[in-house]
């Protein structure tokens, strides 16, 4: 592969919480067009790794370059404004507010500070029955849907912004088989798109369906990064368990 | 879906401040012959307006999972910075007479109250969120730092006697209403529309329900907790310069408890002490729940003590249904 098109380039990075290590100079980069997929056990740093790069946490070392240029994510706002959308493994919706609300946190549309509620509403709807989740009301508290129709809201609003760089951590755990399906389809639609996708899961079939290429973690460690073709399903799952193949 | 006992309950959580509140009135309508007489519901009104004001703030305060204990200290130095401002300084604050010559016209007097009031406001907003100090100990702190502030700017004397149009503010009405309701109807229509209509309102009930949620958005949670102490703050001057004109007197006594009465409020009006719920017409009914109460009490001659020990009831008992509906919706 020419070096030459990364959209994302992480490299050596470092993070640990009170004296516990969570990433060991990690590298991985991204291109446009490629589903990188990220596995490991729980607790390997899977998260931690990506809520680096969407401005969630900071990093303790390491450089981060998106389009070539070195950049610091110094808060959620400045990944987002760099394109980078994050779907996040807990959701991070508020319970308290409906589809709509959650569906623009942080990025409402508004005319003179107000909220233009309705339209709103009519995009929200849009994109989710483009994802083909049934939700009975847009107006009801979100903490009464389903952990599936909550996830497809967290899904819904990271593909509405039009990312470069989309990054999924676990983002199908709640769904049935069908939403699952579609999700798929998406993930291979925003692809084509120039998107390029983080994918973070414990499902290895789903992993090897939708990666260009696979990225092992152990204990904040990267194994190896491979290229799905060139690895078998047993090779991956040796690797999250005993690091080696 | 929302099963039906659940739905009942919301509306019953929803309404039933309202339902108490209007079998206050008939009770006290049947058992006292003035309470529905026009003067003494004006008067009620106006004293509504003062602790309403407050309230209207401390309702953004309570929906970002805050507590701002202060208010009732912060309104006594308010008033007495006011005053001396009004008085044209420290020296000149104990020139006395029933219409003594202000050295500086009442809106000097209101903006020092106010700027104040915005200037502790943000002091309590930078230390919780800064600082990381829980708003439960830095507003207590300001509840006594505040206090023995007024005593400093008091010197243990009231600092009475202004002008007309000071007191106007106070005692005056346009029509038959009182200025202070008519000042309070204005913020609550403010208010209301910005919690309800406003990007800002939004954020507000998003920080509210789940902060990380919020930070992870890109909302400058920090920047959203303070500006509702920020608020509190200045609701706690204006009111402070409206009770200093009907009193035609600031003290370092004034506001003491308030506090409670105004939290009461809030609570009972439905925004729930566990953030993100919560809205500007319930803490009104809360708020005119209790102005009636006291009204009330006060006409029937029960002493004031035993309108604490019921006013502390009633707080415990709608924290307690707050608690016991949110278990519930929890299933
Ligand atoms: N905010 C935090 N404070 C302290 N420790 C943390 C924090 N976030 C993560 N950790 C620790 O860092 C390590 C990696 O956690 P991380 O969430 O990245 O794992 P993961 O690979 O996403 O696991 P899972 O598959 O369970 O989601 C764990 O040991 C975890 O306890
Ligand atoms: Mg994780």
């Amino acid at each position: 592969m020419e070096p030459a098109d990364f959209i994302v380039e992480m490299n050596n990075i470092s993070k640990s919480f009170n004296g516990v290590q969570a990433l060991k100079d990690v590298s991985i980069n991204l291109k446009k067009n490629e589903v990188v997929g990220i596995v490991g056990h729980n607790g390997a740093g899977k998260s931690t790794l990506i809520k680096i790069l969407s401005g969630a946490i900071r990093k303790d070392s390491g450089t981060i370059l998106i389009n070539k240029s070195p950049v610091d994510l110094a808060g959620p706002k400045v990944a987002r404004n760099l394109g980078i959308e994050t779907i996040y493994q807990d959701l991070a919706l508020a319970g308290n507010l409906d589809v709509t609300a959650n569906f623009f946190l942080g990025n409402e549309k508004s005319r003179y500070f107000f909220l233009r509620n309705s339209l709103m509403r009519e995009e929200a709807k849009r994109v989710l029955q483009e994802l083909k989740i049934r939700i009975e009301s847009y107006t009801v508290p979100v903490e009464f849907l389903s952990g599936g129709q909550r996830q497809a809201i967290a899904i819904g609003r990271a593909i509405y912004n039009k990312a470069n760089v989309l990054v999924m951590d676990e983002p199908t755990a709640a769904l049935g088989i069908e939403e699952t399906r579609r999700v798929g389809e998406l993930i291979n639609q925003l692809k084509k798109q120039d998107v390029g996708i983080f994918l973070i899961s414990h499902d290895i079939h789903d992993v090897f369906d939708f990666c260009d290429r696979i990225a092992i973690l152990k204990n904040g460690e990267i194994v190896e990064i491979c290229r799905s073709t060139e690895v078998t399903k047993d090779d991956v799952i040796s690797m999250i368990i005993k690091g080696a193949r | 879906m929302l099963s039906n006992r659940k739905n009942l309950l919301y509306y019953v959580g929803l309404f039933s401040p309202l339902i108490f509140l209007i079998l206050l009135i008939l009770v006290f309508s049947l058992l006292h012959p003035r309470f529905l007489h026009p003067l003494n519901i004006f008067n009620v009104m106006r004293q509504i307006s003062i602790g309403g004001l407050i309230a209207l703030g401390m309702t953004f305060v309570i929906i970002v999972r805050g507590i701002d204990l202060s208010v009732g200290s912060l309104l006594a130095l308010c008033g007495l910075v006011g005053a001396v401002v009004a008085k044209g300084g420290l020296v000149e604050r104990f020139s006395v007479g029933a219409n003594a010559d202000l050295v500086n016209p009442w809106y000097w007097a209101l903006i020092g109250s106010v700027g104040i009031g915005l200037l502790a406001g943000a002091l309590n907003g930078l230390c919780i969120t800064k600082l990381k100090v829980p708003a439960f100990v830095v507003t207590l702190g300001g509840l006594s730092a505040y206090r023995g502030a007024a005593l400093i700017v008091s010197d243990g004397g009231p600092i009475s006697g202004f002008d007309d149009a000071y007191r106007w503010i106070g005692q005056g009405k346009i029509g038959e209403v009182p200025v202070p309701v008519i000042i309070f109807l204005v913020f609550i229509i403010l208010c209301h529309i910005v919690l309800r209509y406003t990007v800002y309102g939004r954020h507000i009930y998003s920080v509210g329900g789940n902060p990380e949620a919020a930070r992870l958005a890109g909302i400058n949670t920090d920047l959203i907790i303070t500006s509702t102490y920020i608020i509190t703050g200045f609701f706690v001057g204006l009111s402070a310069f409206i009770l200093s004109a009907r009193l035609n007197s600031a003290e370092a006594v004034a506001g003491m408890g308030y506090e409670l009465t105004v939290i009461a409020a809030v609570v009972v009006g439905g925004t729930s002490l566990f953030g993100g719920t919560g809205n500007i017409l319930g803490t009104i009914i809360g708020a005119i729940l209790f102005g009636v109460l006291q009204n009330g009490l006060v006409l029937l001659n029960v002493s004031s003590y035993i309108q604490q020990i019921i006013i502390g009831i009633i707080l415990i008992l709608a924290v307690a249904f707050d608690r016991f509906s949110k278990s519930t919706r929890q299933v």
